[in-house]
C-alpha cells in the first residue's frame, strides 16, 4: 500500500481519537465546573460581574437583531398571507416562529459569537499570561474563581436574552405589520394570544435557551482554559467556540424540538 | 466600573429579561385568560372530530366560553369522546347542539355550541347529546359524486 494512503489513515485515525479525548476532557471539565459551582456561588458578587460582561453588553445586539428579524419576519408573513386573505394571522406566525424556535436559537448564536468568544479569549490569555497559574502558586482555585462564575453568568443571562430577543420580534412584528401596513391591531394580537399556548410555546423556548445556556457556556469555558497557551493558539480557541457552539445549538435545538413539539 | 454602577446594570437587564417572560406569558400567550376563572366540565361524542386538538377553544356566538381540556377514543360506542372545560358564568340548556367548525380557510377547527330551548341547564359531569361531525372534505367529496352519478341515471 503506497506510504501516503497509510498516513492518511493514521491521519484519521489520530484526528478521530483525539476528538474522543478532548470530548472525555470537556465532560470531566464540565463536571469540575459543577463541582466548584457551590464556592462560588456563595460569592455571587463575581457571578455579578460577569453577569455585566456576558448579559448587559450583549443587549445591543440581542435587541436589534430582535427587533429586524421580527420586523422581516412580519414583512415576510404578510406578503405570503395575504393571497388566501388571511393576513390577520400574521401576529401568530410571528409569535410562534420567535417563541419556539428564532427566539432560543438566533439569540444562542448570537450569545455564542458575541459573549462565548469573549469568554474564550479572557481565559485564555489569562492562561497565556500565567495569571491562572499564579492563582493556583496563591492557593486560589482558577476553577472556582475565574471559570464558574463566567460559566453561571452565561447560564443565567441566555434565557433572559432569548425572551428579550423574542418580545422585541414580537415588537417588530406589530411595527410592520400593524403600524405600517395597516393589518387590524385587535386581530393580530387575538390571533397571537388564541394561538400561543404558555406550556407549549413559551415554556419550551424557554428550557430550551436554558439547554443552549449551558451548552455554549460550557464549550466557551471550556475552550478557554484548554487552549494553547499563545496568541495562535488562543485565536484557535476563540474561532473553535463559535463554530462548535453554533453547531450544538443547531444540533440541540434539533433533539429538543423532537422531544417537546413531537406528535403536536 | 464601580461597584454601584455595575449592579445597577445588572439589575436593569435582570428585570428586563424577566419583563420580556412577563409580556411573553400575559401579552403573547395570554396565560391571564386560560384556566384561571372557575368553570364545569361537560363531554360529548362525536363521530369524527377531524382535526381538533386538545386546548382548542369552545365558542359559542362566537365568545369563547370554555376549551377542549381532552379528547378520548370509547371503544364501547366507537366514537371520540371530547371533554370540555366551560366557564361556570356560562350555563347551557341540556337539549344544546355542539358541532366542530372550522375558523376561516387556513383556521384551527373548535366546537361550536348553539343554545337550545330546554329549561334544565347542563352541569357538571353531562353529556351533550346534539352533536354534528367535522366536515371531512373527502367525504363531501363522495358525496357529491354519488349524487350527481345518481342524476344522471336518473336521465
Amino acid at each position: 500500500m503506497p506510504k501516503r494512503i497509510v498516513s492518511s489513515i493514521q491521519g484519521i485515525g489520530h484526528r478521530t481519537l483525539e476528538g474522543i479525548w478532548r470530548l472525555g476532557r470537556a465532560t470531566r471539565f464540565f463536571l469540575l465546573v459543577l463541582m466548584k459551582s457551590a464556592t462560588s456561588l456563595r460569592r455571587f458578587g463575581l457571578v455579578i460581574r460577569e453577569l455585566y460582561y456576558v448579559g448587559v453588553l450583549s443587549l445591543i445586539i440581542i435587541v436589534v437583531s430582535g427587533l429586524f428579524v421580527g420586523m422581516v419576519l412580519g414583512l415576510q408573513g404578510y406578503e405570503t398571507l395575504q393571497k388566501y386573505g388571511s393576513e390577520t394571522a400574521v401576529g401568530t406566525l410571528v409569535a410562534l416562529s420567535l417563541v419556539r424556535e428564532l427566539g432560543p436559537v438566533v439569540a444562542a448564536l448570537l450569545f455564542a459569537s458575541r459573549a462565548g468568544s469573549a469568554i474564550t479569549a479572557e481565559i485564555g490569555l489569562m492562561k497565556a499570561t500565567e495569571q491562572l497559574a499564579a492563582m493556583g502558586m496563591m492557593a486560589v482555585d482558577p476553577v472556582a474563581r475565574v471559570v464558574a462564575p463566567r460559566f453561571w453568568a452565561g447560564v443565567i443571562s441566555m434565557p433572559l436574552l432569548a425572551a428579550i430577543f423574542s418580545v422585541m420580534g414580537v415588537f417588530g412584528g406589530y411595527l410592520v405589520t400593524v403600524i405600517f401596513i395597516g393589518v387590524d391591531e385587535g386581530s393580530f394580537w387575538s390571533q397571537m394570544q388564541s394561538n400561543v399556548d404558555f406550556r407549549i410555546d413559551i415554556l419550551n423556548g424557554f428550557i430550551k435557551s436554558c439547554f443552549f445556556g449551558v451548552a455554549v457556556t460550557a464549550i466557551a469555558v471550556f475552550e478557554g482554559y484548554d487552549s494553547p497557551p499563545t496568541a495562535e493558539g488562543v485565536s484557535g480557541a476563540t474561532t473553535r467556540t463559535v463554530v462548535t457552539s453554533s453547531l450544538a445549538i443547531l444540533g440541540l435545538d434539533f433533539i429538543l424540538t423532537a422531544f417537546m413539539f413531537r406528535g403536536l | 466600573m464601580q461597584r454601584a454602577t455595575l449592579d445597577l446594570w445588572v439589575g436593569l437587564f435582570v428585570i428586563t429579561g424577566i419583563g420580556a417572560l412577563m409580556i411573553l406569558s400575559l401579552k403573547v400567550g395570554n396565560l391571564n385568560t386560560y384556566g384561571v376563572t372557575d368553570s364545569y366540565v361537560i363531554s360529548g361524542n362525536f363521530e369524527n372530530i377531524g382535526g381538533l386538538k386538545i386546548r382548542a377553544p369552545v365558542k359559542s356566538s362566537g365568545v369563547v366560553v370554555g376549551r377542549v381540556t381532552d379528547i378520548q377514543f370509547s371503544t364501547k360506542t366507537y366514537d371520540a369522546v371530547v371533554t370540555m372545560n366551560i366557564d361556570s358564568r356560562y350555563l347551557f340548556p341540556k337539549d344544546t347542539f355542539a358541532s366542530i367548525l372550522t375558523a376561516g380557510l387556513l383556521g384551527e377547527q373548535y366546537i361550536g355550541l348553539a343554545a337550545g330551548g330546554d329549561e334544565v341547564m347542563l352541569k357538571e359531569g353531562d353529556t351533550i347529546m346534539k352533536t354534528n361531525s367535522a366536515m371531512v372534505l373527502e367525504e363531501m367529496i363522495g358525496r357529491f359524486l354519488f349524487d350527481k352519478a345518481s342524476e344522471d341515471n336518473a336521465f
